[in-house]
């Protein structure tokens, strides 16, 4: 059953100071649209919202031409870049701002999380503010009369339900807003990144809440966020936005793969790295055993890294191999070529190792691959050759992810990743 | 088969206006006069008292200067009750001016997060001015009984019934031009410079301090352009029963202000669906 429909809604901001020459621009309009009755002068040169070129038009469009349905029950992910405009679409459902053109139908309450305790008052007690946001939410004391026994319970702040939250913790004001918007019971939610402040347990709870809502009360979530992992894990479907535009609408994994696709990532590096006297650099790679997955991964995917080293002279103590950082620089874990013998050295020549990360080793997160060769304990200095990426939770199955369940947690152990050494050219 | 029940599209239509809304959301009006009330006597001492004090000082400086050096004559009535009168609907008018003529910009911040009918604000604005009101009134009515006291020809007549009309037409009065205000100057912000001036010079425009009966007649017709003249005059009339009953004037009074409520909620219902992207 449909829930809500979008219809060629677009939605024209102006660029610029506002309040300089607006009267005379205003009159301008006014005299166009109202008595020539011709189209308004100013909707026409808008141009779509590339932000970091720049454009002949005072005017933008913020979101140009979106249609799209939703039905009872899904959780839509509206994904996108910085100033995609998800968003305004999210400010235009929630009726804060009008659209330019287009039309919307709905059907139920839609209620906004754009930010959780909205219309507190640092004066008023917990309780006070209860009904005060509640009110400003779109309930009836009625309504939250009966239901607040249970949201003092579920923010956890029953102490302090009578003290003015000026004297709260920021962490407590926002549990409370949370927990009056989670009572709410709309029929279509609106969730705009409200993830990104609080504390894990916080976080947790949000999600378990909004999965609840959806899943077993079959109400209807559009949830913008930037965490692609987060916005798996919670929706079926998926809008992919860019510049205003709608690019893609689908079931999750496409849109996420498209969106990521996008991502930065450096998964290939050609060129010389190293010393050219010594040893040095010349290709590396990492590739997954699924063709669709260029520039990142799934945690199920089984990942091979090649490295192409050309050997000039033979080096004693030869070390060929790379250190694995996680997205916060810590070494997870090294791997050498001859991890699995007992060889110090190669003959002069053009080499090329391949690694094997196997599947459902890594957790989602994002990764570096620092090369070291050389010297044991003398290795050179490489930076141009370092690889990054990315990798999911995959969508299908989710195997046993053995680093925990999360990617800061880092871990220093050495995989069984060198498969083979292959000379290609004795030089 | 799909039946919408709501419908958002860019609104163009000066008329369409969702009264409804308004009485569906009654209970944040409540919410918002109770918060408005908190808020302003919260960690006072002397709390609601200062409802009383304010007008106090007042009536001593008016007594003052406009009794003493300028020596305005008040129709016999005891000078403290005079003012007391003036000042007590003049307050009323002024707060709820003052709660409805910046709406947009001190609630940008709650209005930028959720939508719900925005007059709301100014009307809870207007209740919770009419419960500061309330307690001086009780002050009115004090000084009314002492005063009485001394003066014993001090009566009132039927029309001091008529006070709660008055008041109403006074809330939409003030509230009408605080809307039309608010929606010019969210914009425009030059206005609010030279708001305070305008409300002082109105003031003397009305019969607050004076009682119409000592207006020239050459300039009468000025102040009796004012569509508030009538609504202090019949006051006083009904309170004092003194001067006179002007029904044109009433009646005058009564469809401006029909005009300009009217007005204002187009204009404001119109600036609330573009100031999101201006303020």
């Amino acid at each position: 059953m449909k829930v809500l429909e979008f219809e060629n809604i677009g939605k024209l901001y102006s660029l610029g100071q506002v309040g300089t020459g607006t009267l005379s621009r205003d009159l301008t309009r006014w005299w166009h649209t109202s008595v020539l009755k011709h189209d308004d002068p100013y909707m026409k040169i808008g141009e779509t919202n590339k932000r970091y070129q720049k454009g002949n038009s005072d005017y933008v469009w913020a979101l140009r031409d979106i249609n799209f349905t939703v039905n009872q029950g899904d959780v839509v992910g509206i994904i996108g870049k910085n100033g995609s405009g998800k968003s305004t679409l999210l400010k235009i459902l929630s009726r804060i701002t009008s659209p330019t053109k287009g039309i919307i139908r709905s059907k139920g309450r839609i209620a906004s999380l754009l930010e959780v305790g909205t219309g507190f008052h640092d004066d008023l007690t917990g309780r006070e503010n209860i009904y005060m946001n509640g009110a400003i939410l779109g309930m009836t004391k009625q309504e939250i009369n009966s239901k607040l026994d249970e949201i003092v319970d579920f923010s956890g702040v029953e102490r302090y339900i009578d003290t003015p939250v000026k004297r709260y913790s920021s962490g407590m004001k926002v549990r409370l807003g949370f927990a009056v918007a989670a009572f709410l019971e709309p029929e279509i939610l609106l969730v705009d990144e409200v993830l990104a402040v609080g504390d894990a347990e916080f976080q947790k709870r949000a999600i378990g809440k909004m999965k609840s809502v959806s899943k077993e009360e079959g109400r209807t979530v559009l949830f913008v966020s930037h965490n692609m992992n987060s916005v798996i894990q919670l929706c079926n479907r998926g809008i992919l936005l860019n510049e205003g535009e709608l690019i893609l609408e689908e079931e999750i994994g496409e849109v996420t793969a498209k969106y990521m696709g996008s991502a930065v990532s450096h998964t290939e590096f050609n060129g010389i790295d190293g010393d050219i006297n010594s040893i040095y650099i010349t290709k590396a790679n990492i590739k997954s055993d699924n063709d669709l997955e260029v520039n990142y991964f799934h945690t199920s995917s089984k990942l091979t890294i090649l490295l192409e080293v050309v050997i000039k002279k033979k080096l004693s103590g030869l070390a060929v191999g790379f250190n694995l950082l996680n997205q916060f620089g810590a070494t997870l874990s090294r791997s050498d070529f001859n991890d699995r013998n007992n060889e110090y050295s190669l003959d002069p020549g053009r080499y090329m190792f391949e690694f094997q990360i196997p599947p459902d080793t890594l957790t989602y997160g994002r990764y570096t691959i620092k090369f070291d060769i050389g010297q044991i304990r003398k290795t050179l200095p490489l930076s141009h050759s370092d690889l990054h990426f990315e990798i999911f939770r995959s969508t299908e199955t989710q195997g046993p992810i053995f680093m925990g369940q999360h990617p800061k947690v880092s871990s220093l152990f050495r995989g069984n990743w060198i498969k083979k050494t292959i000379c290609l050219e004795k030089l | 088969m799909n039946e919408w029940d709501q419908i958002i599209k860019p609104r163009r239509s000066w008329f369409d206006i969702d009264l409804r809304a308004i009485w569906r959301y009654r209970d944040l009006c409540m919410m918002y006069v109770k918060r408005n009330f908190i808020t302003t006597y919260k960690q006072t001492i002397l709390g609601p008292l200062w409802f009383l004090i304010a007008p106090i000082f007042t009536i001593v400086i008016y007594m003052f200067i406009f009794g003493g050096l300028a020596g305005i004559s008040t129709e016999g009535i005891p000078q403290p009750l005079f003012y007391m009168a003036g000042i007590l609907l003049w307050n009323y008018f002024t707060e709820c001016f003052g709660a409805s003529s910046n709406v947009f910009v001190s609630n940008a911040n709650v209005f930028g997060k959720v939508w719900f009918p925005r007059l709301v604000v100014p009307i809870s604005g207007c209740i919770t001015a009419l419960f500061k009101m309330g307690v001086q009134a009780l002050l009115f009515v004090v000084i009314y009984i002492a005063c009485s006291w001394i003066n014993p020809d001090l009566r009132v007549n039927i029309w001091v019934l008529f006070t709660p009309v008055l008041i109403g037409m006074l809330a939409l009065h003030a509230m009408s031009w605080g809307l039309i205000v608010s929606s010019i100057t969210y914009k425009y912000r030059d206005l609010q410079v030279f708001i305070g001036f305008v409300l002082q010079l109105f003031m003397y425009m009305t019969p607050v301090v004076y009682p119409l009966e000592t207006i020239p007649e050459e300039y009468k017709h000025i102040v009796m352009l004012n569509p508030l003249s009538s609504i202090f005059e019949t006051f006083k009339y009904g309170c004092f029963n003194v001067g006179i009953l002007d029904w044109w004037g009433l009646l005058y009074s009564f469809m401006f202000m029909l005009v300009v409520t009217t007005f204002s909620i187009l204009i404001f219902n119109r600036a609330e669906q573009t100031f999101m992207d201006t303020v």
